[in-house]
């Protein structure tokens, strides 16, 4: 096998693969679209599904070596408090992300 | 005009997308072309696979030339936790045809994060919209990509920190879940949920398992909620 042919089929088992995992709950419910329990999932999943994606961005922050991921904590923080402040998401994560990338270059937190 | 309306609605609830998107897929195609490919393969890789993590994992799994079934197995394990994503979106979305098929495929992280949180101008162009975010999105990863491998290790602008746009955007969105769901429990299954996972399976597939251990207990406890 080439190595073009080789990346060829990796990358179409890695489509296959990856739209499977896509797929696969709407091949499931395909019938009970508006079972209560799907509305229930619909409702309650979404808050939840947040929750972790902002603790796996985190997951390789590390707490015990400096700077602690302090910048990370901050950044949070302002992007949070400006959201529940102004609402306007341009604002908050504009903000938020200036400041991360600013502490991050800067090196004003580095241990 | 409505089309109008509904893209400049789409894009501007995807711009953060934009800004955490194009880093992370220039770094993808920085890494990618050191394998030695012509750039277009890594174009033709964030166009038919599109996934941020599975990608980055394949680049290491061809570097080691593992064998199909190991890529196959690695990325169906790496995308499971887009399951879960599917369950909640289903009534959401078009019943039938290309523009389901689509939507389905371009669910990432991300894109499931807007399609649940933003309304569209109106309801009757919500399958429009929803569209148009998930392509958008997809447009953003496919140049980030394509820009990282044309231009390869020529790449001197720092952008470090910028991929902290993706996390600010989760955060923005769980404060606007917080907003619309009046109940604080879903947050607080998903904390646990999330805190066993990362003790017992570690960060690589923390989201898969607190996704499912978090559903469980949404399904477990559907009684109790209103």
């Amino acid at each position: 096998m080439s190595a073009l042919t080789y990346l060829l089929l990796a990358t179409a088992v890695m489509a296959a693969a990856t739209f499977t995992t896509r797929a696969i709950p709407f091949l499931l419910l395909r019938r009970h679209g508006g079972h209560p329990l799907v509305l229930h999932l619909g409702r309650y999943l979404p808050p939840a599904v947040m929750t972790l994606l902002v603790m796996y961005s985190l997951k390789d922050v590390s707490v015990q070596n400096a700077p602690y991921g302090l910048p990370h904590w901050l950044a949070i923080a302002v992007t949070a408090t400006l959201h529940l402040w102004r609402g306007n998401a341009l604002l908050s994560i504009a903000a938020g992300t200036g400041l991360f990338m600013w502490l991050q270059q800067s090196g004003v937190l580095a241990g | 005009m409505q089309t109008s309306h509904s893209f400049s609605a789409a894009f501007r609830a995807t711009w953060p997308v934009l800004f955490g998107y194009v880093p992370l897929g220039l770094a993808f195609g920085v890494l990618f072309v050191q394998l030695g490919y012509p750039w277009y393969y890594a174009t033709l890789m964030a166009a038919t696979v599109y996934a941020g993590a599975a990608q980055f994992m394949a680049v290491g799994l061809l570097a080691a030339g593992a064998g199909l079934l190991e890529i196959g197995l690695a990325t169906l394990l790496l995308n499971a936790r887009h399951i879960f994503y599917g369950l909640s979106l289903a009534p959401r979305f078009p019943t039938a045809g290309l523009s389901r098929l689509y939507l389905m495929f371009g669910l990432t992280d991300e894109t499931y994060a807007l399609l649940t949180s933003s309304n569209p101008p109106a309801p009757e162009a919500a399958p429009r919209f929803y569209l148009q975010i998930t392509a958008l999105n997809q447009f953003y990863w496919i140049a980030g990509c394509t820009l990282g491998a044309l231009l390869g290790a020529a790449i001197t602008l720092d952008t470090r920190g910028l991929e902290f746009t993706l996390t600010a955007l989760f955060v923005v969105l769980l404060v606007e879940q917080a907003r619309a769901v009046r109940d604080p429990r879903p947050f607080l299954v998903a904390l646990a949920s999330g805190a066993v996972a990362l003790f017992t399976v570690g960060s690589e597939h923390m989201l898969l398992v607190a996704l499912g251990l978090a559903t469980l207990l949404l399904f477990l406890n559907r009684r109790d909620y209103a």
